[in-house]
């Protein structure tokens, strides 16, 4: 009941309050490029989802091995290598399984290689999860647990700016704020309810 | 070196400045321009990977394949990245408090792995050495007004703006301002190159109209 618990509340934390996107402003550039329309925004969500939890795991793993060879320093090099090796082979793998699984979510996959979210999902989880003497297991598990919920939460992030950025195509915008200005404009309103939500106690 | 190019690029960053223009590398941009310290110090860091970068893309560029170049660099960036990492670590002990947390995300700059893309993989060194200053210094500046703005309505009680929130609104407001300043500087010179042609007509196109 107490997993259980924790679990929920990484959940609400990570979706709502401490959002990767509007709570701790990563990866905007990647919510400016590709919110434009809602089948993008669902295809690059759905991918950085998917390539969060195996990077979160895999970096679990492999940084415990760095650790006890003394190697910390090179994780800035094995974080970025996991991403596009993970990046490139799930793009070979979903090409051969099915073209319409390719088509819808296989082409978003190397726009996301130098997602920042995903680099910091991945630090994020080796500065907590390491700092508590978990076993491997439950590390493990509270790594796998974090990526899916930060996905999420940036999955939530991209269709809900993609839903405003679709009816803001049709509003009468001054032109100097056409384009870029006004997708930042939006973000940060949207930002402000997500810090709505943390100061109400979420 | 041809003189057009030359130019070009030495106004490279200004022109199309990644903050303001190209809206590249904005990660890190909001996330630590709370103050003008930090913004600093991070776009000189960031400025310093994109030269070295660029010089090192631009040597390689005959060795690397182009299947796997994009791998290539992303492996150069991250060696940069960790060797300013280690040095802030070892000699900077009150800058890593600050924007320690930071620094690793250079490497996920998209700035840096657009420009050894799109410039450093096509030309020669002096060229890419040229761009990378250019655009380093470009992006310290942006990052450093919008740290001096968002430090300066700190200060003046809108703690809003030290949030994400304000952070992504103020450089919304402030690319427009810049889209808008633009604009008048375009239609300004439109102008005056119509009223220059009214006064007295273009020697170029023959004396047909008279």
């Amino acid at each position: 009941m107490e997993l259980f618990v924790t679990i929920i509340g990484v959940l609400m934390a990570s979706v709502f309050s401490g959002n990767i996107v509007f709570g701790q402003s990563m990866a905007v550039c990647q919510l400016l490029g590709s919110s434009k329309k809602m089948n993008t925004a669902v295809g690059v969500g759905t991918a950085v989802l998917i390539v969060n939890v195996l990077a979160t795991v895999i970096c679990f793993a492999l940084y415990r091995l760095l650790v006890y060879l003394n190697l910390e320093y090179l994780r800035i090099i094995t974080f970025l290598l996991i991403t596009v090796a993970l990046v490139s082979g799930l793009n070979i793998l979903m090409r051969k399984v099915s073209k319409r699984l390719h088509r819808s979510l296989g082409v978003y996959l190397p726009l996301i290689t130098t997602n920042c979210a995903i680099f910091q999902v991945m630090n994020i989880t080796v500065n907590s999860v390491l700092g508590q003497s978990y076993t491997f297991w439950q590390g493990f598990g509270f790594a796998a647990v974090y990526g899916v919920c930060m996905g999420l939460g940036f999955l939530a992030a991209l269709v809900l700016m993609a839903g405003v950025r679709t009816k803001n195509e049709t509003a009468l915008i001054p032109k100097p704020f056409r384009g870029f200005p006004i997708a930042l404009i939006t973000a940060g309103l949207i930002a402000m309810v997500f810090a709505g939500l943390r100061f109400s106690g979420f | 070196m041809d003189k057009k190019h030359f130019k070009q690029t030495l106004l490279g960053g200004f022109v199309s400045n990644p903050v303001f223009v190209l809206v590249l590398g904005l990660c890190p941009t909001i996330a630590k321009s709370t103050n003008i310290v930090d913004a600093f110090a991070l776009g000189a860091a960031t400025a310093f990977v994109l030269i070295c970068t660029n010089v090192l893309v631009s040597l390689l560029k005959k060795a690397i394949p182009d299947k796997i170049r994009l791998i290539s660099y992303i492996i150069i960036i991250a060696g940069f990245t960790t060797l300013v990492d280690i040095f802030i670590r070892a000699y900077l002990p009150a800058l890593n408090q600050t924007v320690g947390s930071v620094i690793p995300l250079i490497a996920v700059n998209c700035l840096i792995l657009g420009r050894a893309d799109s410039f450093a993989r096509k030309n020669k060194v002096g060229y890419a050495a040229l761009d990378g200053a250019s655009m380093g210094i470009g992006f310290m500046i942006g990052i450093t007004l919008l740290g001096a703005a968002r430090q300066l309505l700190g200060m003046a009680g809108l703690s809003v703006f030290t949030t994400a929130a304000g952070g992504l609104l103020l450089l919304g407001l402030l690319l427009g301002l810049y889209n808008y300043i633009r604009s008048l500087i375009y239609t300004a010179r439109k102008k005056r190159t119509r009223t220059l042609r009214r006064i007295k007509p273009n020697p170029f196109k023959g004396g047909k109209s008279q």
